[in-house]
């Protein structure tokens, strides 16, 4: 019993940590209707830059800082020089254009940094582990990314449902022109929006690193997984991206935790293992296909 | 209609291109060519780097030579695809006229151009991938292993744990071909009690689901098998979850090597490995290749480099014996079977099916003299261990 | 004009020795064998405007049925006690076909209940399903894939010649071009290309689009079917690595390359894309660094690709205007 509550909480937790990886994206993906393969891009450079600062300073919050800022440059970089000629044309044509830039950031990254992982650690601080269910030390880094996670759902769905910027990014996915006519500078707007985006993917990336490997290549997995984050709660909705992440991360955890075992009741070990395996590997995209086509455009999506 | 053209004349005008930048002619004065496949890019560059770097080295130390013949490296990128190398292979053997193959890092990649290779007649040497296959059944004269068999890393971690007397074991591994092979092989040599055995997903990032099923089963160790970035993430959150405390950790070599040792830092210490060279074996050999890799590239060697470092001084072994003439095929395979060269690992021969017999060790990270972790030396595992595939191969 | 432009195709493989390097003449089936699974993939995207992210699985289930079928020849038992192994070409490829065309008609069929970016999402999913199916198939090497021991047989030819067999593709190539372009100039292709442009107006003129779209997508996976089953020859080795959602991944960037729904585009950027990766990586191992930007500066600088960028430069704006017939003349 004791090992259910303790997984339920390792898949809500999982699910907001996808959460903050997909908030960048569901902010350039479901809101602007920009297709950006790069953003995994952008989260490995937030990264790296994030454990280069550490590195050199031994601070926790710099680190932070550095990876943010350093993200949201490349961000603004790429928005400026590329992306922002591409918002009129085809999706395809930035699904071209970001592929090759992940391609460069990939290799400019083994460039600078060489080939081999970069050291990240929990900050002393928030080392260690608490009890605060009976029984179940959980890891007190695992409740600062729940925290933040929550923090960023909340400050971004606030900027989007009550501010002036939230109205006119709603108002720009619908009607572009409209906007025009009102003489607001739609690309400043985009590119601030962008720039938005990629500072998350930059945080997202920095908060990762203590817990992830980080790695040349680390974007591209966790570009498809919040992919299928965003597509299951619904393109373009903030709430639809938590409930996606959520169902997630709760589905891949439990099965994962479960099934298996489940499966050894009932047929011979060497069977059970790898129809185990082979099942949990499947359990989110099988997710993603059922609900796709039990509701075609997501749980919560943002228009209608 | 006409719109053909350009696609077509297109391709004529690159096909002439490729041709003239993709190779060049061979004469017989010239140096013997040693192709290299290998894999450069992606989180598992660093592997391919440090065999590169090393097989360099042993190239530079002798001035351009190996056994005193000269010869020329070239290396491609396979990107981890196996069509990529398969493409590399054929330009090394009919563009290049390559007669000496190798580079390899990754199984799935050796498995696809390996036959290829021996079918041509030309020589395959494995710096590190040796899968099950190719050590039996499907052995051959011109293909060598000199790193290992795939399997013999487990099986050296299996008897490690049976050494250190723990009988309630929770194993784990990557649900794919290597990881199932890593399990197979730990149990073979390991006779306790399997308390848990999880196989997790290839492009896993959270192992919370499983560490807490490792706390609840309560075994006296855990043997994990996941391999690079995998295994860096693992360990990290293994430690986090504070399991390291209660529950030692054993790994087969791959799991922990310099490189995981740095991104991991304290994380790694205490953590046992069973391995086949480390940096501090004292036989001359190694030594000074630790200290000249060192030198020139800035970095500690991982077993990767030690691998790249053995198969050039192999292939100069037997180079020296042929007087560079590759094409004696069978006094340069007989030469190589001989194995005459100083290897880092100390006593090294070759079983039947041309994959090492050597000893195995255990070692431990730990706290080292400038406060990092380090890998030290702790004790013999195996004595001139072969594979288990060898009564397999009928050579 | 065509018959020159063929002639070149025709020639490669007869010039390549001629220039000394006849190791190139495999370079060039693999280019020819990708253009197949590009062009296929462009009747989808580039004709009915539905976008796959999971076309490199029918690329790898085509493989498959082929490398499956050359293990069960070696195997004790048929497979499911029924289908005995083979290694005949006449036999496996229709086989390859058949089967990816059936694998496209159940997830088509399901996945063209979504449209737009879901659409690219429900293909991603099925396709990474059937991957990592391979991936558990441990019979047949799992992740490590699985070697065939020899080319399939053909009668009276010989496939191990490395020119056969690049005739042998390029003729499949040069029928799917031609089936394709028959399609698109009858009414199928009217109602496809109505269909990408507006599809709530051929809905109203009382055309069920789903059909149209699903045999589409039908026609689009049994010809990447057939790449597959060639691709599986060529390297005589399938493993999971055909059907991981990079390998669709790089099928749209040749398409994209070449010029989206062109047809003869897709060609180009095949074999412009696996040009670019082999020229570069036996230049530099940081070939993907300047890749990267010169997939950027053609999506920047060219309006539909390689194949705008040659057909604007032969003949100005007209050639532009002309483009957007579609692929036919």
């Amino acid at each position: 019993m004791l090992l259910i509550v303790e997984q339920l909480l390792n898949g809500l937790q999982f699910g907001v940590m996808l959460f903050l990886l997909a908030a960048g994206l569901t902010l350039v993906f479901g809101i602007m209707g920009l297709i950006n393969l790069a953003h995994g891009s952008l989260y490995m450079i937030g990264a790296f830059a994030a454990a280069a600062v550490g590195r050199l300073t031994g601070s926790f919050i710099l680190a932070l800082l550095g990876g943010v800022t350093a993200a949201a440059l490349a961000g603004l970089a790429i928005e400026w020089l590329v992306l922002r000629r591409l918002y009129q044309r085809d999706h395809l044509d930035q699904v071209l254009a970001t592929y090759g830039l992940i391609l460069f950031f990939n290799e400019a990254t083994t460039m600078l940094f060489g080939r081999q992982p970069l050291f990240a650690d929990v900050p002393a601080a928030l080392g260690g582990s608490i009890e605060f269910i009976p029984g179940i030390p959980y890891p007190v880094y695992r409740l600062a990314i729940l925290l933040v996670g929550g923090l960023v759902a909340a400050l971004l769905y606030g900027l989007i449902a009550r501010t002036r910027i939230g109205m006119l990014v709603r108002a720009g996915t619908t009607d572009r022109e409209m906007l025009r006519a009102l003489g607001v500078d739609v690309r400043l707007l985009y590119t601030a929006v962008f720039t938005l985006g990629a500072l998350l993917a930059g945080l997202a990336g920095a908060m990762a690193g203590p817990i992830f490997s980080v790695q040349v290549g680390m974007g591209e997995p966790v570009l498809i997984q919040t992919f299928v984050v965003i597509i299951i709660g619904g393109v373009g909705s903030i709430r639809g991206a938590m409930a996606g992440a959520l169902l997630v991360g709760l589905v891949d955890t439990m099965t994962r935790a479960f099934l298996p075992g489940l499966l050894r009741s009932m047929m011979p070990l060497s069977e059970a293992d790898a129809l185990g395996g082979g099942v949990s590997s499947i359990a989110v995209y099988v997710l993603m296909a059922g609900i796709l086509l039990w509701r075609p455009r997501g749980l919560l999506p943002a228009h209608g | 209609m006409r719109r053909m053209l350009p696609s077509l004349s297109a391709f004529a005008v690159v096909a002439g291109l490729v041709a003239t930048c993709l190779s060049s002619g061979a004469s017989a004065a010239d140096p013997v060519k040693i192709g290299m496949i290998t894999t450069l890019s992606g989180p598992g560059g660093y592997l391919g780097e440090d065999v590169r770097d090393s097989f360099q080295l042993a190239i530079d130390q002798e001035g351009g030579k190996l056994g005193g013949v000269p010869v020329s490296l070239l290396v491609q990128d396979d990107a981890l695809k196996p069509a990529t190398a398969k493409q590399i292979v054929e330009t090394y053997l009919q563009g290049e006229h390559a007669k000496i193959l190798t580079g390899i890092i990754f199984s799935n990649v050796a498995g696809a151009v390996v036959p290829d290779v021996v079918e041509s007649g030309a020589f395959y040497i494995s710096p590190n991938a040796a899968p099950s296959n190719l050590a039996g059944k499907e052995c051959n004269p011109n293909y060598f292993a000199v790193a290992w068999q795939n399997d013999a890393l487990h099986e050296a971690a299996g008897q490690n744990v049976q050494n250190h007397g723990y009988k309630r074991m929770f194993i784990l591994a990557p649900n794919y071909q290597a990881g199932k092979d890593a399990l197979t092989g730990f149990k073979r040599f390991y006779k306790g009690e399997i308390v848990g055995e999880i196989y997790t997903k290839l492009d896993q990032t959270d192992f919370s689901a499983e560490l807490a099923q490792i706390r609840a089963a309560k075994p006296d160790a855990v043997f994990q098998f996941q391999p690079g970035g995998l295994g860096i993430t693992f360990l990290k959150q293994y430690v986090q979850a504070g399991l390291k405390d209660t529950t030692p950790m054993f790994v087969s070599a791959p799991s922990m090597d310099w490189h995981i040792m740095e991104a991991v830092g304290d994380a790694a210490i205490g953590v046992q490995v069973a391995s086949h060279w480390n940096v501090d074996f004292d036989n001359p050999a190694s030594q000074q290749f630790v200290a000249a890799f060192k030198a020139k590239y800035g970095r500690m060697p991982t077993y990767y480099a030690s691998q790249g470092y053995d198969t050039a001084r192999l292939i100069g072994s037997a180079l020296k014996a042929v007087g560079g003439d590759v094409d004696k095929a069978d006094a340069f395979r007989a030469a190589l079977r001989k194995a005459d060269f100083a290897s880092v690992r100390g006593p090294f021969k070759f079983a039947n099916n041309q994959h090492p017999i050597q000893d195995w060790f255990a070692l431990s990270v730990d706290k080292g003299a400038d406060g990092k972790p380090t890998l030290k030396t702790v004790s013999k595992i195996f004595e001139q261990h072969g594979d288990a595939y060898a009564a397999e191969c009928k050579m | 004009m065509l018959i020159i432009g063929l002639a070149v195709l025709l020639a490669y493989p007869l010039v390549m020795p001629l220039l000394g390097k006849p190791f190139l003449v495999g370079l060039g089936t693999r280019m020819v064998i990708y253009a197949l699974a590009a062009v296929s993939l462009d009747l989808l995207v580039g004709f009915g405007g539905l976008v796959s992210f999971g076309h490199a699985a029918f690329l790898g289930l085509g493989g498959y049925v082929v490398g499956v079928l050359a293990f069960q020849l070696g195997a004790d038992a048929p497979l499911f006690g029924l289908i005995d192994g083979t290694n005949q070409a006449w036999i496996a490829w229709p086989a390859a076909v058949l089967v990816t065309a059936l694998a496209a008609l159940v997830i088509g069929a399901l996945s063209l209940r979504t449209d737009g970016v879901h659409f690219i999402m429900i293909t991603l999913a099925f396709a990474q399903m059937l991957y990592f199916l391979t991936v558990s198939l441990k019979v047949y090497g799992g992740d490590d894939g699985l070697s065939l021991r020899r080319r399939n047989l053909l009668p009276g030819l010989d496939p191990r010649d490395e020119a056969t067999f690049y005739y042998v593709c390029l003729a499949c190539l040069v029928v799917f071009v031609a089936l394709a372009r028959r399609i698109l100039a009858a009414r199928f292709g009217t109602v496809l290309r109505g269909i990408k442009e507006n599809q709530r107006r051929v809905s109203a003129l009382g055309i069920e689009p789903y059909g149209y779209k699903l045999a589409a997508f039908v026609l689009a996976g049994a010809g990447a079917g057939l790449a597959g089953a060639l691709l599986a020859n060529q390297t005589r080795f399938v493993s999971p690595e055909l059907l991981h959602w990079t390998k669709s991944g790089e099928l749209l960037v040749m398409v994209i390359l070449g010029g989206i729904g062109t047809l003869y585009g897709p060609i180009l950027g095949a074999v412009a894309l696996i040009l670019l990766e082999t020229v570069l990586g036996a230049w530099t191992e940081h070939w993907m660094v300047i890749l990267g930007p010169i997939l950027v500066v053609v999506v920047l600088f060219t309006r539909r690709g390689l194949y705008g960028l040659l057909t604007e430069k032969r003949s100005g704006i007209a050639a532009r205007g002309a483009d957007d017939g579609g692929g036919h003349d």
